[in-house]
């Protein structure tokens, strides 16, 4: 005999295998996924679930596909949140500290409670990249936010309506363009090859015969 | 969460861990890997394959689920479809919002062309987003383009159409200094020199990551820049049918909105298709790495409208899927985490092979080792061999784990599994569509006027087998090219009248071939409802 648990659907209860994740059990007890289904595997956010066991008042988050479910489970699935993003053009902005202010300036509304933090299926330190956010410390933000996928469910949880996903790729974007090192051999590559520098080295290759490249690839040194 | 016997096994494979630290286990020959391949990997299952018997590729194989999608009527046959009420007309119209559709759209907005995106669930939800080990460019010193020709076309099988591989190679840093440009936060030295390991076949280390994220960081930019550039989303909404003109060319495609199920007429001038893989099609009954939607729905559409397919007779099985435990059955293992030094070992604790054989190789030794020799693991869904990811931190040091692979980590942290001091449990898994529509070195399919192609959709660029890192290279190169050669192609052309003549006379050589599936298609999304899952 399977081990079955009782879980709860949006308040109707349904048995289903213990071993299951939360996503594939709705699916088990019938429901065809739409919404709140994307990658499966715990990337990309689209199935940011809210819930909590029979008996406890704590209110819970994860994700659908990452989770397992447990006896008494009440699940309410949040497949959109509605978040802020502005829009800006990367050519046009920099790593100052009033770029961030200007495009999100709800942060400095923080009122510290922590719940975004609480929150974070990818037990990320949510609160703590906002405030990098304040203070404009970009690269530290973009560090701290790094595993974000987007969720969504410390939009759903800030009673200052700060849109966390939105504020940590703007700072990512501008520590990957403006902060980090550039990065000098790949400029130079671009650049003689633009220049058409291996033009005429790949046309020789292209046109070797499959016996020639055969004995070429099975004989080529490989890097230690 | 190990059980018992699987506790045993481990003990085996720390027995032989400290004696196996800088050894590296012989390479198999040629001729070893050729017979390897012939007995063991899938793709050599006449089982699990069936002859096409209508369109332009009649007579060659595919495997079994694609074969009777492509043996299917398209959904619309019989459909109430008025194609003159237009509700969408753009220049540019691109299909599927992976990292291949996003780089199009992107480019075909720079050149100024009025485009429009539509995805069948949230752009992003993709396969893109899921890619963790990186991307391929050839942007060192010790390195160059000749370099990574030679060790794509080799591990393709010598199969890869040369422009197309030409064009990978050649845009590679380009693409990657695009990236760079647009914010994605590639691993770098303090001092800006890329941080850059192996993948199985490559001869140089060329592979770029963004820790284990490199998809998520890659795909979370390019959506950024699509919202930024407001380019128009039309997300939950599939394409269900090229549109045809009476000229013979692409006009455009119906779409459907997945939770009205309300159909859609999009006039384009020009059309991409950017739709991805198919491991959701379950091919010989392996679970799979991809997401969702991936179910070959630009592939059935591009045939059915007449567009040869090239290699789809060749799928890629990862070699390290999980195997346990069950709740993430199938899902990806990194190649990174072998990258980093991490090892295959049977159930006796034996290095049985190099870590770091090409993915075709690594696969069926996997599945020999197991199903031939007896020494796999067994596990409540067959078997697994160990990864032995301890290694990494003796090699490494302390934090490496966390530190480069963290999405693995947590992934196993969940189940209480904890990989810095305990080996993981693999199997192949359905990964990637090796094959796809067929395209000129442009973009452009042949057969079909003003329809372009980008990303795993297309077959070609990698030949009968693709190395790691240069699928997330590929959609960046041909997606940008596609977008870029969209946008130049669409001022010249000017549309006929539309129709879906194409569907009616598929269905004609359906009947006329015997065939009645009793399914249509594209399939848009598995069948997962009542069911045990994959
Ligand atoms: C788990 C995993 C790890 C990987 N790791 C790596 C790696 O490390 N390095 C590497 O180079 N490659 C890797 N790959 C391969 C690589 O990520 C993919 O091949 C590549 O990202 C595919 O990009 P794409 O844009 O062509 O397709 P996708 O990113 O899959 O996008 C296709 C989009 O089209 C949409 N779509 C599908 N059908 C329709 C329709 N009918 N109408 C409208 N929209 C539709 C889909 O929903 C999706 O949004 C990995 C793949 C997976 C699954
Ligand atoms: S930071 Fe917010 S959006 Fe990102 S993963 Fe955590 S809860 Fe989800
Ligand atoms: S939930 Fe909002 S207000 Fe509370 S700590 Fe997080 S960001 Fe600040
Ligand atoms: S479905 Fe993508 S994170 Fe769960």
């Amino acid at each position: 005999m399977q081990n079955m648990v009782n879980v709860y659907f949006y308040g109707k209860q349904y048995s289903v295998p213990a071993e299951l994740t939360i996503m594939t059990a709705m699916e088990y007890a019938g429901y065809k996924l739409v919404r709140g289904c994307g990658c499966r595997h715990g990337f990309c956010g689209a199935c940011a679930t809210i819930y909590r066991i029979k008996g406890s008042n704590e209110l819970k988050t994860c994700l659908a596909c990452q989770t397992q479910v447990q006896e008494g489970m009440y699940i309410s699935t949040l497949p959109f949140f509605p978040a802020d993003k502005r829009t800006y053009d990367m050519e046009e902005i920099s790593a100052e500290q009033r770029v961030m202010m200007e495009l999100y300036p709800e942060i400095y509304s923080c009122i510290g409670c922590n719940a975004c933090t609480k929150g974070c299926p990818q037990s990320l330190e949510v609160m703590q990249y906002i405030a990098y956010a304040q203070r404009g410390d970009f690269a530290k933000c973009a560090e701290e936010s790094f595993d974000c996928i987007n969720c969504g469910i410390c939009t759903s949880r800030c009673p200052a309506g700060i849109s966390h996903p939105m504020v940590g790729v703007l700072a990512r974007r501008l520590n990957g363009k403006y902060i980090a090192p550039k990065t000098e051999h790949l400029a130079e590559r671009v650049e003689a090859i633009n220049s058409g520098a291996f033009d005429e080295i790949i046309e020789k290759v292209m046109q070797k015969p499959i016996e020639e490249m055969k004995e070429l690839y099975n004989t080529r040194d490989i890097e230690k | 969460m190990f059980t018992a016997e699987m506790l045993e096994s481990i003990k085996k494979v720390e027995a032989t861990r400290a004696a196996r630290i800088g050894v590296e286990p012989r390479r198999m020959t040629a001729e070893e890997k050729d017979e390897l391949l012939r007995k063991f990997h899938p793709d050599y299952r006449a089982e699990g394959f069936q002859e096409i018997k209508v369109g332009p590729n009649k007579g060659e194989k595919a495997p079994y689920e694609l074969g009777t999608l492509l043996h299917s009527n398209s959904r619309l046959l019989g459909a109430p479809i008025n194609l003159e009420k237009v509700d969408y007309d753009v220049d540019v119209l691109v299909i599927g919002g992976g990292g291949a559709g996003s780089s199009a759209a992107i480019e075909a907005h720079e050149a100024g062309a009025n485009v429009m995106l539509v995805t069948k669930l949230r752009i992003g939800d993709a396969n893109t987003m899921m890619a963790e080990g990186g991307i391929q460019a050839a942007d060192k010193e010790n390195d160059s383009p000749q370099q990574h020709y030679l060790d794509a076309f080799g591990g393709g099988h010598f199969a890869a159409r040369p422009e197309l591989l030409r064009r990978l190679v050649m845009e590679a840093p380009d693409a990657i200094r695009w990236l760079n440009d647009l914010g994605v936060m590639f691993d770098k030295d303090p001092d800006g020199r890329m941080v850059t390991t192996h993948g199985g076949g490559t001869s140089r280390k060329r592979m770029h990551a963004c820790k284990d994220y490199s998809g998520a960081e890659i795909m979370r930019v390019l959506r950024d820049e699509v919202w930024n550039r407001q380019i128009p989303v039309v997300d939950f909404t599939a394409a269900v049918e090229l549109i045809m003109d009476d000229q013979g060319q692409v006009a455009g495609a119906v779409l459907q909105n997945m939770e009205t199920g309300v159909y859609l007429v999009a006039r384009a001038k020009t059309v991409i298709i950017a739709t991805g893989g198919a491991g959701r099609l379950h091919y010989q009954d392996f679970p799979t790495s991809n997401h969702y939607g991936a179910t070959a729905d630009g592939l059935v559409m591009g045939y059915r409208a007449g567009a040869p397919l090239l290699y789809q007779d060749t799928i890629q099985y990862h070699p390290t899927g999980v195997a346990y435990p069950a709740q993430i059955f199938g899902a990806l293992v990194t190649e990174k985490v072998r990258s980093l030094g991490a090892m295959l070992i049977n159930a006796e604790g034996e290095a049985f092979m190099h870590p770091l054989e090409t993915r075709d190789v690594s696969a069926a030794s996997i599945i020999r080792e197991c199903r031939e020799r007896g020494k796999g693991v067994p596990t409540p869904t067959g078997f697994g061999i160990w990864l032995d990811t301890p290694m990494i931190e003796m090699i490494h040091g302390e934090g490496t784990i966390e530190k480069r692979i963290p999405a693995m980590l947590r992934m196993y942290l969940n189940y209480d599994i904890d990989m810095r001091k305990q080996p993981i449990l693999i199997y192949p898994t359905l990964h990637y569509q090796n094959g796809g529509l067929e395209i000129g070195g442009e973009g452009f399919t042949k057969a079909i006027p003003n329809l372009l192609v980008a990303g795993e959709a297309v077959g070609g660029i990698h030949g009968r087998n693709r190395l790691m890192g240069n699928s997330l290279l590929d959609i960046i190169v041909f997606g940008r090219n596609a977008g870029k050669a969209a946008a130049g192609k669409c001022k010249e052309v000017t549309l006929g009248r539309m129709n879906l003549d194409h569907s009616q006379t598929y269905a004609e050589e359906l009947k006329a071939a015997g065939l009645d599936t009793q399914e249509v298609s594209p399939l848009l999304l598995p069948k997962y409802t009542f069911g045990m899952p994959k």
